[in-house]
Order: C-alpha cells, then structure tokens, then sequence
C-alpha cells in the first residue's frame, strides 16, 4: 500500500466496563476513497470502538489521529466537528418533521429551508439518494428513513462515515440500492466504515476487512484475497461449518391451523389481514417479511396475547385429531387446556425473561403456580437453571447473576432453554439469532432442529433469508399483513422472496418498491397453500 | 486543526458488582463523613462543641428507659407503614397514600370505639376495630387501584389525592365526635372505662405494638421473597409485558397488592388509635406515610432492612429535637444535620454503582507512524 494518511487512525486504544475489556489495544486505519468492512461477532467491541470514534465513549487508553493529527473526540459535537457522521442501527428521527426539517435539525446556523432543501437535493443528487425532502418521516420506510440519516450527516459535511450494521432492516433489494450509493461515496473520496456480520455483504462491498475478537484486533485482510470461510475462523477463533443442517419431515401432520386471521391495532390499523395457514409437526414454518409486516401479532395470537377480529379461528390439533379453538383464551387457559405451547418473543428481556431475575427465578415464569403451597418452590428452578445453563454452555458467573447482566446470545440461550424443557407441541421463535454471534446462532439453530425432529411445529420468524431458505421446510412470506405466498424452503429464491415481502404475490419488480405506501393492492396470490 | 490534546478532566465508569463488604464499607464510610460534616457546621454556625451536640442526640433518643420505648414505638408505628407501602413499590405501583390509609385506619377505629362502647363487650370492639380499620384502610387503596387496573390512570397522583380527603373527613368527625361540646376536638375516646384500648402487656403500653409490627414486619419479608403472590409482585413490577406473556392477570395483582398495603396501613391507624394515643386527630399519622417512601427506598424494599432504615430516621428525629431544646437552638437546625447525613448515605451509592476516573499526567505522546 502507498503512504497515504489514514482519514482516521485507532492507536492501541483501550476500554474497559467494569471489568469487561471491551477494546483491548485496538489499532485500525481507515483511507479515503475505501470501504472498511469491521467484523466481529458480538460483543467483539466493533460498537464500542464506533462509539468512541463518534464521541459516545471515551478511550481509558490509546489514541485517535484524524488525518495524522492526534485528536480528543469528547463529545458527539466534537466528532462531527471532525467530518465523522455515524449512522446508528436506530434511528433518531422526529416523526411528524419532513425529511429536510429532520436533516437541519440541531445546526446552529441560521434557518432557511429554501437554501438547505437546494443543498439536500445537490447531496441526493451527488450520490443517487432518491429522497423527497418534504416528506415526512412516518410515511417513510425503513429504508426510507436510513437515507434520511445518512443524508444527515453528509449534509453537516462529514466525509468519515461509519454505518453500524445498517442493512439488518432492509430487503435485498433496497440492500442493493444502499450499496450501489456506498459506492458512489467511495467513489467520491469518503472514507466509509460499515459494521456487519453477514460474510457475502462484506465481500459485496468492502475494499479490506478489520476483524475484531472479544474486543482484540485479530487483523486486516483485503476482501478480493479472503474467503467468507476465512473470515469466519478469524472471527470465531476456530473453524466452524457454515452449514445448517435442515432434515426430512418425519410424517407431517397439522398441528395448527390458523384460518381467516384479521388483527387489528387499537387506532384500527389493519395489522393482519384475513391469513391462513398450517404449521405441521415434525416441520419448521419460516415466516418472512419487512420488519412490522404483521410477525409480531401472527405470533402473539397464536401464543394467546393478541386481541383477534370476530371470524378468525387459530386450531390447535391433537395427535388424535380432535380440534381445540386457542382464539380467546389467555396463556394460561391455553396452558390449562394442555396445550404445551412455547414462545420465545422478540422482546427477551422485555416479555420473555425478567431482566432483574436472576437465571432460576426466571426458569418458574412459567411454572411458578404448580402445586397447592402458597409458597413457591426453588429447587425444581434451580436444577433447570442448571441443567439448562450445562447443557447450552451458557456462560454466566453464577446461577443467581440477573439476566440482565448476560450477554446477548446467553440470554437467548436461557430463555430458549426454558421454552423448550416444557417438552412443547408447538413452538413460535421470534428473531431468534438476531443479535446473536455465529456460535451462539448455529447452537439455536440445533436446538430448534432437534425439536423438529421430536416432531415439534416450529414457526420461525426470521430476517436474514439465507437462513430461512436453509433452515425451513416452508416459507410463508408476509406483505404488510397479508400472505404474500408460501413457498417450499427446498430450492427457493432469494430474490423473490425479497420480491413478494414488499409486494403480495411478488409479481411485477419494477413496482415493488412503492409497495409500502400503496399496500391496498387487490390482486396478487394468497392462495398459496 | 492545531488544538492540543485534551482530555475531560473525569469520566464515570460503571463499575461490576462489588462485594458485600465494600459496599458496606462505602456506606460506613459515608456515615463518618456526614458525622464531620455536620460537626464543622456545629462548630461554624453555633460554637458549640460537636461531640457534646452528638452525646445529646444519643440521650435524646435512648437517654432513659421511657425515651428508648419511645423510640422503638416510634420506629413501629414508622415502620409497619413503611412495609405497608413496600408490595405496591416492589409493584411499582408508587403508593403515595400511606398516609391517608392510616388515616382511614385511625377513624373506623374511634368510630367503633364511640359507636359500639355500650353496645358491645370490649373483646367484640377490639375484633370489630381490628376489622373495620383494615377494610377502611384498603378501601382507601382499593379505588386507586382498580382505575390504574382498568384505566390505567395515574396512581402517584391519585394516591395524594386520597390523603386530603382522608384528612378532611377525620376533621369532619372530629367536630362531630367532639368532647367535650364545644371544643372542636375529641380529647381521650373512653377515658375512664377504656373500651377498646388495646391491651398493655408486660406493663409497657408500647410493647404490644412493637410485637405487632415485629410480626408483620416477618410476615412481610417472607410474602415478598417466598410466596407465589410475591414473585408475581415482583414480575408485574419489573415488566407488564412479561407477565401477560406468562398469564400473570396484571389488573387482578395491582388490585389484590393494593389491598394488602393499604389494609396494613388501616391496621397501622388501628395501631395508633386504639394501641397507644387513644384519640383522632388529622395529624395523628404524622406525616409517617410520607417518610415510609423514604424507609422502603433507602432499604431497596427489603423489609429486614427496613428495621435499620426507619431505626435511623427516628433516632435523627427525636436525637435532633433534644439538640434544638438543650442548645437553644432552632429545630431548623436539626434538620440541617439531619439533611445532611441523609445526603451522605444517598450520595453513598453512587459511589457503589461507579467509580470516577480523574485525568491522569499528560501521558507522552505517541508517534504516529504511517
């Protein structure tokens, strides 16, 4: 590599939590004109090191350069001072403001929306951004608004940009259109820093590859010389197989059947519109679909949370057939029919787990009642806590840390470990490796496989649809609350799957992106079954 | 860019878990600190000598046999009221209305002591006190309760409310109840005969009360940390959505939770009324269901805690009178003192949950090499 100086320089930098070593000693440069590509599994301290490069947290030790000079970055201000604009994995943004209104919001120069929208329009312009900037957010799509965001920081002149795993919420498509514009910015002489863990986004994109291991700098390596299994081993440590393992259904039957299901929100916003299906035994059920296309309420249904519209029916069947109506029962009728239903929600600490609890107070949430005593019993808990804790290999500093206090993919694993040694007939998941390293989501994986094959109906809600097409025996896609199709997982296609989330049917492409403001399309498949 | 190098002069850190005896450690060290603080102040604003100001607060508060049963009643009465508010705030359910729910507590038990004194034998008043104080005292906490279970209404607000309606009702039987005629007060309810005063055991009119509140005070920990209904407390409290998720019925446990912190608030009226001051005035709860807020935080809810909590807020209490009557010194001051360690011990935690990292000598300045 010539000498160039880097845009930003990361000299041994050092950051503890307590006595968590987040950053241990961590060197990366970044140039203009590059993609960097930082990897790392979870907790590998990618996000920490953004975040003292955009003045959230401060170095215990080490130095930053900005172009050759050793800078302090205090403050957020400070940080864009310094041309570095961050685009967070959520997004900060005013509603019922326009686009342009969000964009100026904060700068302390004078205010006139005619100059500011010119110079948004020049940006979009530059960079191929399609944005109307007298829009308003809460008409926008996901997509939509992260334009808006890095749209921001372009506009208040930063030309280091880091993009904290920005296409977690996007389709492939609008995955596509992201990257031709990160391009376009490379190509314009920024210096850009995009974290991700999905490999084949790093080799579509990046220039190089930093990798990053329980907060240790492992290395750099250039993308065109690396291969995703390589990447893979310096993330991890060790080789892994990139294989999930998907087996024949052992002699399918229907478990639940969910007809004419119609949810509404309490404004009266049509949530799921009118959608059957059949999740069977000894199978796995993929459900796809944009984030909020109805996932949340289908489960939450089923699981006995959700208030459903007069005319829908959700059956439970039982291996000799007869037939149980969940619709109106609460969880606990549900759990009193003997109905051996689990649910692990999106929400793990917010609905599935008590983050306060300790691990065996947390394994009687659902079973706290048993017995007649008024008080309860700990030991049965305690030994779950254990074998649970043995058995996934969570790792946790003792049996009465508060969940809370556990990283993420422990704390999927416990709340995972609990929903399954109920021994369920059914069993929903929601995101369940979102947010997960490659061990911890291949340990779930299994762990779900092995309840497919005791002959348990799993329904997996999922977002990344690698996964969905190797794990899932079917795929039923969501469309803003309607079923776009069901496909079979065997042979199929990412791109229409991609297709038919933004649009029921996913029949004609050139249309697909309008979708989310025009979903009240009539025509278009929902017959697939 | 030619700016030097600088970095914030301190930054907080959260830090792990620490063990038990430094956060003692922490605490003790925080009580010494506030004791030299105030001792300056002494010394500063009144000339007086610290040490004797303190050896003052100690006889004030256990001086003699009679000022130390004060005390320990005084740390009852605070304290069953203290346990009463606890289920609701380990329900986050902020239960601002001890005070009117002892309230109510100290009325039903005057009224059966007036109304039922020539119609029932005294053993029948004391049941049917013991009775109606708790019903009095929960159906205080019960109207909040069901509007946040069924409309989700404010319940801090609500709760307050509630006091000042107590009060004016206990104002208006005051008058109607009055004692002698005229006087606008009730004066000692059953003087000479003493129907429905509790009993004196052990020959120490305090005793009984302490021995009550000891009880509850039991009762209390094991029902928050042991039974079924504590654990649903505790999941309704730390997130709603979970306990929908694991069918906990929300509404039914705020409202059943109610129940038992405000009933044990009526029984704490009783306790008062009935057991030891034999009258009904408004300011017969004397502000305890407020100071309670503070007892139950300061303990983390833990009511074995609580005993040491509500121990130190009495002892500062009465200690701080005998100051201002033997120095001559306002009450104010007290209170100055008081503030202050109180400040200290609050202060005290954050110094358990972070650690404060100041900035160190300019560290030389590493090369940057490209």
């Amino acid at each position: 590599m010539e000498k160039r100086t880097a845009a930003v320089s990361v000299r041994n930098v050092t950051k503890r939590f307590g006595p968590v070593l987040a950053n241990d000693k961590v060197c990366l440069d970044v140039y203009r004109g590059e993609i960097l590509a930082l990897l790392g599994e979870n907790g590998s301290g990618k996000t920490t090191l953004m975040n003292m490069l955009s003045g959230i947290y401060f170095p215990d030790e080490g130095e930053i350069f900005i172009n050759g000079k050793p800078v302090s970055i205090t403050s957020p201000k400070e940080s864009f001072r310094l041309g570095i604009g961050m685009i967070h994995q959520h997004f900060k943004l005013v509603d019922v403001f326009t686009a342009a209104e969000n964009i100026v919001l904060g700068l302390e120069e004078k205010l006139d929306m005619k100059t500011a929208i010119k110079k948004i329009q020049k940006i979009c312009d530059d960079y191929g951004f399609d944005v109307d900037p007298k829009q308003k957010i809460y008409n926008m799509s996901v997509s939509q608004k992260q334009t808006i965001e890095i749209i921001k920081v372009l506009y208040r002149g930063a030309d280091i940009l880091i993009l904290d795993e920005p296409t977690a919420v996007l389709t492939p498509q609008e995955t596509d259109k992201l990257f031709a514009i990160l391009s376009n910015m490379r190509n314009a002489g920024k210096a850009i820093i995009i974290i991700t863990h999905k490999m084949h986004e790093v080799q579509a994109i990046s220039d190089r590859v930093a990798v990053l291991r329980k907060g240790q700098y492992i290395g750099e390596v250039k993308t065109a010389t690396t291969t995703a299994q390589e990447l893979t081993d310096m993330m991890v440590g060790h080789s892994v197989s990139l294989n999930i393992e998907r087996s024949e259904p052992v002699n399918p039957r229907p478990r639940i059947e969910v007809k004419n299901l119609t949810v509404k929100d309490e404004e009266g916003t049509v949530k799921l519109d009118n959608i059957s299906f059949t999740a069977n035994t000894g199978e796995i059920l993929g459900i796809a679909g944009i984030a909020g296309s109805g996932q949340k309420e289908l489960l939450e249904a089923i699981a006995g949370l959700q208030v459903v519209e007069p005319g829908s029916s959700i059956a439970y069947i039982e291996d000799d057939g007869t037939r149980d109506e969940l619709i109106g029962k609460d969880p606990l009728a549900i759990q009193d029919m003997g109905v051996s239903l689990s649910f692990v929600p999106e929400d793990r600490l917010g609905m599935g787990l008590v983050g306060n609890m300790d691990l065996s107070d947390n394994m009687m949430l659902r079973t706290f009642r048993r017995g007649k005593s008024f008080f309860t019993d700990r030991k049965r808990p305690r030994k779950i806590a254990e074998d649970v804790v043995k058995d996934l290999e969570v790792s946790t500093p003792s049996l009465n840390t508060p969940v809370r206090r556990l990283s993420g993919g422990n704390v999927q694993k416990v709340l995972v470990g609990r929903e399954i040694t109920s021994a369920p007939k059914v069993l929903l998941t929601a995101y369940a490796v979102r947010g997960l390293d490659i061990n911890s989501s291949y340990t779930i994986y299994n762990l779900i496989n092995d309840q497919k094959k005791q002959g348990v109906a799993v329904v997996y809600v999922g977002e990344d649809l690698d996964v969905l097409i190797e794990l899932c025996d079917w795929i039923l896609v969501l469309c803003g609350g309607k079923v776009s199709g069901i496909i079979s997982g065997r042979g199929a296609d990412k791109q229409e799957i991609g297709l038919m989330m933004t649009r029921v049917g996913g029949l004609a492409p050139e249309q697909a992106m309008d979708v989310l403001r025009n979903q009240q399309i009539q025509e278009g498949g929902q017959d697939h079954e | 860019m030619n700016e030097k190098k600088r970095e914030p002069l301190l930054h907080i850190s959260k830090r792990p878990e620490m063990p038990w005896y430094y956060i003692w450690g922490v605490r003790i060290i925080s009580v010494v600190l506030a004791l030299l603080v105030c001792s300056v102040i002494c010394v500063v604003m009144t000339g007086e000598n610290p040490l004797s100001i303190y050896s003052t607060m100690i006889k004030g508060a256990f001086g003699s046999p009679r000022k130390t049963w004060v005390t320990f009643q005084d740390v009852a009465m605070l304290l069953i009221i203290s346990l009463a508010v606890t289920p609701a705030f380990k329900m986050k359910f902020w239960n601002l209305g001890g005070e009117g729910q002892a309230l109510m507590g100290c009325l039903a038990s005057a009224a059966c002591m007036i109304l039922l004194r020539d119609v029932l034998p005294n053993w029948a008043i004391i049941l049917c006190m013991i009775v109606a104080s708790t019903l009095a005292g929960a159906l205080w906490g019960l109207i909040p309760a069901v509007f946040k279970a069924k409309w989700n209404t404010n319940e801090t607000l609500f709760t307050l409310m509630m006091n000042y309606v107590a009060t004016q009702l206990v104002a208006y039987f005051c008058i109607f109840w009055e004692s002698p005629k005229g006087s606008g007060k009730i004066g000692i309810i059953n003087q000479s005969s003493e129907i429905g005063w509790l009993p004196v055991i052990g020959g120490q009119r305090y005793l009984l009360n302490i021995l009550v509140v000891a009880v509850i005070c039991v009762l209390m920990y094991l029902y928050l940390y042991y039974s079924k209904q504590g654990y649903e407390i505790s999941v309704v409290g730390e997130s709603q959505r979970t306990a929908q998720y694991v069918g906990i019925k929300v509404e039914k446990v705020i409202i059943r939770t109610m129940l038992i912190s405000s009933g044990i608030c009526g029984i704490a009226g009783m306790l008062l009324t009935a057991g030891t001051n034999h009258t009904l005035t408004t300011t017969l709860v004397d502000g305890r269901g407020f100071t309670a807020v503070m007892v139950s935080w300061l303990a983390k809810f833990n009511p074995l805690f609580m005993i040491l909590t509500s121990l130190l807020l009495v002892f500062l209490d009465r200690g701080a009178g005998d100051i201002s009557s033997k120095f001559g010194l306002n009450k104010s001051f007290s209170d100055i003192l008081t503030g202050v360690i109180l400040f200290f011990i609050i202060g005290s935690e954050f110094f358990i949950t972070y650690k404060i990292h100041l900035r160190k000598r300019a560290a030389k300045e590493v090369q940057l090499h490209v």
